[in-house]
């Protein structure tokens, strides 16, 4: 497999560099300017992979993103599986297999960089073939922002694979003025190796750049190995060319067999000579140029297979002069090979009638059914489509909003009517988006094209009849090769009563590979409406969904990986915490610190060591990440008496309040303290999780029912730092870095708050406390929040004093059965089920929740209710989420449910495990004995009042 | 991605904002007299109309401004916004 099918001359490649490849282990080379398909041809290598399901050789079909089997795993210089040959750019030490159908995702983290990148322009010109560089031009000299994206590596689109002429000259020398006249523009990018992949609405446009793909191993470090571009357009021209549709046959899918634009494409843009013996099968006209290039490039081809009664005569004569065979009324209606075709199959075809077959010999069997306009970005941003008998394609059906088609995509196929295509999409553009076209000039000046040939209508032929199905081979004609599905397939999807080609895509897996159905998918809808007797045109093709080809996950995810995935938010404190040993928990955004283990301890010996602390001496916690809004006006008290259930209002400058906060629905929402600094100033603090969408819940009354308030919001929650102090001695350690403030609890009673030097930092102190025992909240500036806690935890070290972290704090209010919004609570919970009948104001007439509390539903006295359970054994730890019954047996299922855990601990100050729970009518059922099921046992609990710890609260004031 | 024209700031992409459900529907005063079934059709009931829509919208990562918008619910097509107090315009 050595030969060279490289031609001497001709062709986009640069034959003064040689890189060596390796492929399936063999050594080759290639050139810059290949494609790692262009260069397994030209070693005259034709079979890539075998099939997903089948195992049956596979090889190259087509030379872009259309081909549906030549499937890579590319191995250096980095695994990246189920690529297409026809897409790797080949490079110097490229080593890659073919595939058996799926491939192998590295089991290392990928070192490439990815990033990601927004633009804005007037207009999005999608191709750089002739109809999109008309356009960008005459965009860019009407004096429009223009971004031009194709996806090759060199402007040109079809005008790469075909030796066409412009202005007299070879049509590429156009092509590079072009280009050289767009790059000049100062307001022009012109991004090569760059797919669109998804047209969303507005204009705007996904595109992947591959940057340094091509470089392999040279790839510098520091570029970004892919782009994401961002692209918002005032108006998009999808000038994305068309995709040549295979006929399908028997035994289509052997390799050797390739569509004839294919071939032309490696002939003239690779200078690769496909085969030496070749057969075309084609019931268009454009195949010709395929069987005369390669006849003049010298290679044989053996024969012209027109599926019409009459060839085309300009092409006919052109065949006749290089004394190529051509068989008209004729198809092919299977082949023969192993590993690669050897023999095409060739009989009459008449009235659906095959007639006696013989066989021609070949290794290169080229293949057009005409084409398909590649309508992908239109039909995305929900352009409707239109079949276009004539054509056998789905065509646009109409102008939509923000984008225009041009050149082939939109079933224009001259070289000509392209270019015009393109200067006219680029004025609808203009005008869309709202610029003059007065710089123009009143007749496009377009360059000139040598005369086509008369034009012969396709025959629209979707698939030939298998002459011998009953071979006991099963099934050979293959609609979608990378799926193995097949004609039958979809005979059986129709016969099972199918009649949607949605249904028959997923019942036969059709256009679901890698290639989304690019060469398939409007095969398929043919044979359905064949096979039903139905118009193609009314039975509609598959939805066409981003991403056009496929995108590597770690090209969406960009920079956002790892650290950078999510933001991470830290505490003034945090750094501490870290050398402190500290386990963090995540909190929204936030890491909190979750236990302080020392010395090898779990979470369950350091959580006993830290309550411990906390009841029996003195505790400290970072309490930085709660919510915190201050809100100020004239009319802040009154907005808060409509927010909150209880009243604000006759708070006292100086004083600290719990409130809660409901839904319309009269569901709690949240919880927290208040504080009144100024008749007209509050402090609010919430639930560290809830945060923002408290303060959204507060601007949104503020904002659209209540404008007439003066009041308003800010977020302070990053300004201030809290630090809970607590436990017995903790008035001793406050009055140590507090030598100003009287702690005594006469001057600073519970519930109120003070302003006061701590460890020389101004600083206010909240009497207020999350877990019974005596305790202050410490605020200070976060940007000296260390200082105070290092000087805290000094002055609190003669009494022993201990960090805890959020399970600590969780154990002793629950020990007190202080819920937590979002666990006690799940939005079904009303301040009555919490057993805070008390936080809700008969006083004032309405707020927020108050008519809701009156609603049936919530007056119903079987409503769950918060309890307290003790397992009977008070060594079982119940689970949280577990069920509470009322059965000691389970019996068969349903098994009437009385409500759940929604929190348990063990507990140092009880010396024993319990839970809080919410049971149905739970107040009237305290001392009875429910269960709760663990692994294969059912749990006895008695049930209890929330509050299991210091009921009379005689801890408080220290 | 839709555009979606705030008008305080101008044009932005959809990810900014926030969808509030129907507009003009005001919070009832003297809701004490509301039946139960006029509480709950405030509470939990809204239109849910095929075609324009007049709607709530926040610009939540922008100014964080409430405004009101006239939407295609079939389209998506916004046809129209207003600020916060300004009557529903008449559209097509
Ligand atoms: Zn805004």
């Amino acid at each position: 497999m050595t030969s060279s099918f490289r031609l001497p001359t001709g062709g986009r490649v640069d034959r003064s560099t040689e890189l060596a490849f390796t492929f399936n282990g063999e050594a080759l080379t290639g050139h810059r300017g290949d494609t790692l398909a262009s260069a397994l041809l030209a070693n005259g290598v034709h079979q890539v992979a075998t099939s997903v399901r089948l195992g049956r050789p596979r090889g190259i079909v087509a030379a872009g993103a259309e081909d549906p089997s030549a499937l890579v795993q590319v191995e250096e210089p980095f695994p990246e599986p189920m690529l297409t040959a026809t897409t790797v750019e080949l490079h110097d030490g490229l080593v890659a297999r073919g595939l058996p159908g799926q491939g192998r995702l590295a089991d290392e983290p990928d070192p490439a960089r990815y990033d990601a990148v927004h633009a804005h322009c007037d207009v999005l010109v999608v191709g750089a073939g002739p109809a999109g560089l008309t356009a960008a031009l005459t965009a860019a000299r009407a004096g429009a922002r223009v971004v031009l994206v194709d996806e090759q590596r060199e402007a040109g689109g079809s005008l790469l694979g075909a030796p066409e002429r412009l202005d007299g000259a070879p049509a590429l020398d156009w092509v590079a003025a072009a280009v050289d006249e767009l790059t000049a523009h100062r307001d022009v990018r012109v991004l090569q190796r760059t797919t669109a992949f998804g047209h969303y609405d507005d204009g705007f446009v996904l595109a992947l750049e591959k940057r340094t793909d091509h470089l392999g191993a040279q790839a510098p470090a520091n570029r970004a190995r892919q782009r994401v571009w961002r692209i918002r357009a005032g108006h998009v021209v999808v000038a994305t060319g068309a995709h040549e549709r295979p006929i399908v046959f028997a035994g289509n899918d052997r390799p050797g067999i390739m569509l004839a634009g294919a071939a032309r494409t490696y002939l003239n843009r690779y200078a690769v000579l496909p085969g030496s013996e070749v057969v075309v099968f084609t019931s268009d006209d454009a195949a010709y140029a395929a069987a005369v290039e390669i006849a003049d490039a010298g290679g044989h081809v053996a024969a012209v297979i027109e599926a019409r009664a009459k060839a085309p005569a300009h092409w006919a004569e052109e065949c006749a002069r290089r004394g190529i065979e051509v068989r008209t009324g004729h198809v092919v209606t299977g082949t023969s090979g192993t590993d690669r075709v050897t023999r095409a199959h060739v009989a009459m075809l008449a009235d659906g009638v095959v007639g006696p077959r013989t066989g021609i010999a070949c290794d290169t069997l080229l293949v057009s059914g005409g084409w398909n306009p590649t309508v992908h970005l239109y039909s995305q941003a929900r352009g409707r489509l239109r079949y276009d008998a004539a054509l056998g394609a789905f065509v646009p059906g109409e102008e939509i909003d923000r984008a225009s088609v041009a050149g082939s995509a939109t079933g224009e196929f001259t070289l000509a009517g392209a270019l015009r295509s393109g200067h006219d999409a680029a004025r609808r553009a203009l005008a869309s988006a709202g610029l003059s076209t007065e710089g123009l000039p009143a007749e496009p000046e377009l360059p000139v094209t040598d005369p086509e040939p008369p034009a012969q209508p396709t025959r629209v032929l979707w698939s030939v009849p298998d002459p011998d199905p009953d071979a006991g081979h099963g099934d050979q004609r293959f609609v979608d090769l990378q799926r193995d599905a097949t004609v039958g397939d979809i005979l059986r999807a129709t016969g099972a009563g199918m009649r949607s080609v949605e249904h028959v895509k997923r019942y036969t897996t059709i256009g679901t590979a890698h290639d989304q159905g690019k060469t398939s998918g409007v095969i398929a809808s043919g044979i359905v409406a064949e096979a039903l007797g139905v118009d193609v045109g009314e039975l509609g093709t598959t939805t066409f969904r981003p991403p056009y080809t496929p995108v590597a996950f770690a090209a969406l995810a960009g920079r956002d990986r790892g650290v950078l995935h999510d933001p991470v938010r830290v505490t003034a404190v945090h750094d501490w915490h870290v050398m402190h040993g500290a386990e963090f928990e995540n909190v929204g955004q936030w890491k909190r610190p979750w236990y302080y283990p020392q010395d090898g301890e779990d979470l369950e010996t350091a959580v006993l060591r830290e309550c411990a602390a906390a009841r029996e001496s003195v505790a400290m916690m970072d309490g930085s990440t709660l919510g915190k809004i201050d809100v100020q006006g004239p009319d802040a008290a009154e907005l808060l008496d409509r927010l909150y259930t209880n009243l604000m209002s006759s708070l006292k400058v100086g004083s600290v309040r719990y409130g809660v906060m409901c839904g319309l629905d009269g569901m709690v929402i949240d919880d927290g303290t208040v504080i009144r600094v100024a008749d007209d100033r509050f402090l609010v603090t919430t639930t560290t999780g809830n945060a923002a969408k408290i303060l959204d819940w507060m601007e949104e009354w503020v904002q659209t029912e209540w404008p007439e308030l003066r009041v308003h919001l800010a977020s302070v929650t990053e300004q201030w730092a809290t630090i809970p102090l607590v436990g017995p001695r903790s008035r001793d350690v406050l009055a140590a870095v507090a030598p100003d403030l009287d702690v005594s609890n006469d001057a600073f009673p519970f519930m109120t708050w003070r302003d006061t030097g701590v460890a020389g930092v101004p600083a206010r102190v909240c009497r207020i406390s999350f877990s019974g025992e005596l305790a202050y909240e410490v605020n200070v500036p976060a940007w000296d929040a260390l200082a105070v806690w290092e000087a805290i935890f000094a002055a609190g070290r003669q009494w022993g004093i201990t960090p805890y972290g959020t399970e600590t704090m969780h154990v002793l209010r629950a020990e007190k059965g202080y819920p937590i919004i979002g666990q006690e609570t799940d939005g079904t919970v009303t301040p009555q089920d919490l057993g805070m009948a008390w936080v809700v104001s008969k006083k004032k007439d309405d707020f927020v929740g108050k008519r809701s509390f009156s609603r049936p539903e919530n007056l119903r006295p079987d409503r769950k209710q918060l309890v307290g359970l003790l397992p009977v054994d008070g060594d079982v730890l119940l689970p949280e989420g577990g069920q509470v019954v009322e059965v000691d047996a389970l019996s068969q299922p349903p098994v009437p449910m009385l409500g759940h855990v929604t929190s348990s601990y063990r507990s140092a100050a009880l010396g024993r495990t319990f839970a809080l729970a919410l049971v149905r009518s739970g107040r009237e059922r305290v001392g009875q004995t429910l269960y709760v099921p663990l692994e294969d046992e059912l749990v006895p609990v008695t049930v209890t009042d929330s509050v299991l710890f210091d009921k009379e609260g005689s801890r408080r004031d220290g | 991605m839709q555009l979606i024209a705030c008008p305080h700031c101008g044009p932005r992409e959809e990810t900014e904002f926030h969808y509030g459900g129907q507009a003009h529907v005001a919070y009832p005063a003297g809701n004490a007299t509301l039946s139960d079934e006029e509480w709950g059709q405030f509470v939990f009931f809204r239109d849910n109309p095929k075609g324009p829509f007049a709607e709530r919208w926040v610009h939540s990562a922008g100014c964080r401004r409430w405004f009101n918008a006239v939407r295609d619910t079939a389209t998506h097509q916004i046809l129209a916004v207003y600020r916060q107090g300004e009557p529903k315009p008449v559209v097509a």
